[in-house]
């Protein structure tokens, strides 16, 4: 990655990857022997030492990871950590990531695992590469290991001196990393800890190619897809010729369902899709599901497989009078909504073919065009290069596909094919509709003695590799010889997918989590950010305020009288003083009506504790607004504090959008969301004041933060609401029309 | 295909393309300019956002054919890396982005503001940058590095 501002074409190629190196890189996880002591994070699947870091001859380092950036800042805190642990200073290291010739496979870059994952190996792994150049100097220097000191790569031992790159030839990392050596004590990070500004920022604020749309090879032409109009619609008839004959178009390929064009200038390229679809004749049926409120009812009977995700024993009163309360939640289909279409160059060479991505998992994307191509995946490169941001699994992997395939037929010229707006919106795939009931009942010490919560859920993880029994390239269904879609898996808890903290933190004494996993698929799901955390969250916590103000109990008291969890607390605790808690404040009444709510998680009940205090106005039309929000994170050890902070504010922003605004609209057979217009969004002026603050642990092992606000934030918006109007909104989104309806 | 000669960043660039050609592509494929980005085509999102006799226009609805005699500014014509903007230098300052799509956008709308307003309230920048679309959760932040630049002089 560049740190300095000029970034240029030759640069940008370097840094993604058309320069290969050669250095060895461990086989996939499957390989590695059951007998083999495991290794932290990353490197218990990518063992060997020069995967991760390499000691250039120029007097720098470079390190290596399998994840990638996507908005998040991964690569500025794992450079941070880099640094640290080899003693060196940030603006040494260089980071290659995520690209299938050069760097470790560490999956799928998602579920805030990065840090721990990635962070752990790297930790681990300079921490050895660091004591392996400290042994070689001391022998060189006949000076003990425990007289030298390191900085900036520099050695000494007065008066001796000499330098990683003096030594770095006597070295050979080509070995198994053993991670004996123990990574620095917090009191010793120089780095980490501190908000190092983000290494990519400089090309983006000046034009330089810094994303996948900004790459340009020699010979590159322009691609296009056109799809059906309908997810199972067929084509009938398209005049292909006519296409062929406009200016600049190189190839129309058509393959069943599957039509796309290339040119040689992208507005030909466009014009040729147009025109292309303009001719083509498609068969389609109202196949689709009911919309709004008709379509839970649906949901509830579509065909599930029931899954106990967590079960103690029934719920029978204990003796004593016990008060039972019920209430169901729904959530519906989201968009990633991401700014840019997704978009991916290609190129088919010599029998091999190289892609630029910005898919989360370069070697599950490689994985699957191998077998979706019939390729071998020893002849397929996939170097990733950043996206707009992405927040899951949106149309990046299906682009790859899609440019590959248009690739075949270009004599080696390379492509780069980026979706319309219209195709990122009708079909990429959304966050699952979820439908959410939940029941507890009360002691007379108004204690919640058992807790049930149950789910109506798609799959949230449709990615490619999810299920090998099927492809998951949204294009290879198109195909004359169509691929089978992948049978739906639900990821298991701990981190659970649509089950994502279903489980309560809060000490019930019976917890029931049930869910019915709809494998039918009749609108694209797969992961958006934060999966069923995002409503199960919703339904958790606003429950936990129903429950609250039905007892006459004050929500942060109810909450902290039921959580034991230090942790969790010390967050409920500090949103709440932060904020300025009023205890029991009832605001609703005074016109516009002001409302203030709090709700918590910790992500996958594993990674980042965050607790929301969100502050609303509701007017008498019904429009909610969320003028203020005040978060309380604790990530345990904190790489970057700005790092943290921006993408807890960022959730908190989205996930407002989301709770407000956000619902992908469909009628019987097609999907009707197709531009910004369809589907508004946050804008400036929706956006309320967010204040962060951290609890740093520097003590305790870093946790994923980057997906920690998605979830409590809906439920304090949700509770302030209640709050400013004394009635509960259930059903997402909360748009004037619903709320409207609440309070007339 | 006509030429169309237009005065991009200073200097005089040819092209020979249909009249309809949005601005967007000629800029971006071939004057290899990246700062403007495609995100709707529609001018619904601002990504594409340049200045056009210094007004903000949305080069992804600008046929490159109504720009005879007209100044049109990119991202890239507005600083450079040795010597940038001062809004270039606020939102590396503030950390204004997170994935940096719209992030040309952002820097070409309050541009046009603070040209015309020097000392814009926060509800000027938050119009001024209304329909400019961010997804990531960066508004404060982006707000917060046009209000630093505003305190700047040029």
């Amino acid at each position: 990655m560049q740190t300095t501002l000029n970034t240029n074409r030759r640069q940008f190629l370097k840094r993604t990857g058309v320069i290969v190196s050669t250095f060895t890189l461990a086989g996939p996880a499957a390989v590695v022997p059951q007998t083999v002591a495991p290794l932290p994070g990353g490197l218990n699947a990518n063992r060997m030492l020069d995967g991760w870091v390499r000691i250039n001859s120029n007097n720098t380092v470079t390190v290596f990871t399998g994840k990638c950036e996507i908005g998040q800042g991964i690569l500025t805190a794992l450079t941070q950590i880099a640094a640290d642990e080899l003693d060196v200073t940030y603006e040494r290291v260089e980071i290659i990531s995520a690209d299938t010739a050069r760097t470790p496979n560490e999956g799928m870059t998602v579920g805030s695992f990065s840090v721990e994952q990635s962070g752990a190996a790297l930790r681990f792994a300079c921490a050895e590469a660091r004591a392996m150049l400290l042994a070689a100097a001391s022998k060189k220097l006949n000076v003990a290991m425990e007289k030298l000191s390191v900085n900036d790569g520099t050695i000494s031992a007065s008066p001796a001196r000499m330098t990683y790159w003096d030594i770095a030839k006597e070295v050979n990392f080509k070995r198994e990393a053993t991670a004996t050596f123990k990574p620095k004590p917090a009191a010793q990070h120089k780095i980490i800890g501190k908000p190092v500004p983000r290494r990519d920022f400089p090309a983006k604020v000046s034009g330089g190619a810094a994303f996948v749309q900004d790459l340009r090879l020699p010979g590159m032409v322009f691609g296009r897809v056109v799809r059906p109009p309908s997810y199972r619609a067929t084509l009938q008839s398209v005049d292909e010729a006519a296409v062929k004959a406009l200016p600049g178009v190189i190839t129309v390929a058509r393959d069943g369902n599957f039509l796309a064009v290339a040119a040689e200038r992208e507005e030909q390229a466009i014009k040729a899709a147009q025109a292309l679809r303009a001719s083509a004749r498609w068969t389609e049926a109202p196949d689709l599901p009911p919309s709004g409120g008709a379509f839970f009812d649906h949901m509830r009977k579509m065909p599930a497989r029931d899954m106990v995700i967590k079960a103690t024993s029934p719920a029978t009163a204990s003796g004593g009078k016990v008060t039972s309360v019920e209430a169901e939640y729904t959530r519906p289909y989201q968009s990633h909504g991401s700014i840019g279409p997704s978009c991916a160059v290609a190129q088919m060479k010599d029998g091999k073919l190289q892609v630029w991505t910005h898919s989360q998992g370069v070697f599950p994307l490689r994985a699957e065009l191998s077998r979706a191509l019939r390729m071998k995946p020893a002849d397929i490169v996939c170097t990733h290069a950043e996206g707009s941001g992405c927040y899951g699994h949106n149309g990046a992997d299906d682009v790859a596909f899609d440019a590959a395939l248009v690739a075949r037929s270009l004599n080696g010229r390379p492509v780069k094919l980026q979706w319309m707006r219209e195709d990122e919106f009708a079909w990429e795939p959304y966050g699952s509709a979820m439908l959410l009931k939940m029941h507890a009942l009360l002691d007379e010490s108004k204690q919640i003695v058992s807790w049930q919560h149950e789910i109506w859920s798609h799959s949230h993880n449709m990615r490619p590799t999810s299920n090998p029994d099927g492809i998951a390239f949204l294009g290879s269904w198109h195909l004359t010889d169509p691929a089978r879609r992948p049978t739906p898996v639900n990821g298991p808890q701990p981190n659970g997918a649509a089950d994502r903290n279903a489980v309560p933190l809060y000490d019930f004494p019976r917890q029931n989590v049930l869910l019915h996993f709809i494998t039918d698929m009749p609108v694209r799901v797969s992961a958006l950010r934060g999966l069923g955390a995002y409503a199960n969250v919703f339904a958790l916590e606003s429950f936990m305020d129903e429950i609250a103000l039905a007892a006459g109990e004050d929500p942060v008291a109810f909450r902290l009288k039921h959580m034991k969890n230090p942790r969790a607390r010390a967050v409920i605790e500090m949103a709440a003083e932060k904020a300025g808690w009023k205890p029991n404040a009832k605001n609703y009444g005074a016109a516009p009506n002001i409302g203030r709510g709090i709700a918590f998680a910790q992500y996958k009940n594993l990674a980042c504790y965050c607790a929301v205090v969100a502050d609303v106005t509701v007017d008498r039309n019904g429009m909610a607004k969320v003028t203020r929000a005040v978060a309380a994170v604790d990530a345990g050890l904190i790489i970057n504090p700005d790092g943290v902070i921006n993408q807890i504010e960022g959730g908190i922003i989205q996930s407002a959008s989301w709770t407000l605004k956000e619902q992908v609209k469909f009628d019987r057979q097609r999907i009707t969301t197709r531009s910004w217009a369809d589907y508004p969004i946050f804008t400036f002026n929706d956006v309320p004041q967010v204040e962060v603050h951290l609890i740093n642990r520097p003590d305790e092992r870093p946790l994923g933060a980057g997906e920690g606000s998605q979830g409590p934030t809906v439920a304090a918006i949700a509770n302030a609401i209640a709050n400013a109007t004394g009635k509960r909104p259930r059903d997402l989104p909360f748009t004037p029309e619903k709320i409207r309806a609440l309070i007339v | 295909m006509p030429d169309y000669t237009l005065r991009v960043n200073g200097a005089q660039r040819t092209v020979r393309t249909d009249a309809d050609t949005p601005l967007l592509y000629v800029l971006r494929n071939d004057f290899e300019l990246n700062g403007p980005k495609y995100g709707c085509g529609m001018a619904q999102c601002g990504a594409c956002t340049v200045h056009i006799d210094g007004r903000a226009a949305r080069s992804c609805v600008t046929p490159v054919s109504s720009l005879a005699g007209k100044a049109v500014t990119t991202l890239e014509g507005i600083g450079t890396p040795d010597k940038p903007h001062p809004l270039q230098k606020a939102f590396l300052d503030e950390q204004a982005a997170q994935c940096g799509y719209c992030t040309n956008g952002m820097i070409m709308a309050a541009k046009a503001l603070l040209d015309s307003k020097p000392n814009p309230a926060v509800a000027d920048i938050k119009n001024a940058l209304n329909g400019n679309l961010c997804r990531c959760g960066s508004h404060n932040r982006i707000v917060r590095a046009v209000q630093r630049a505003a305190g700047v002089k040029a």
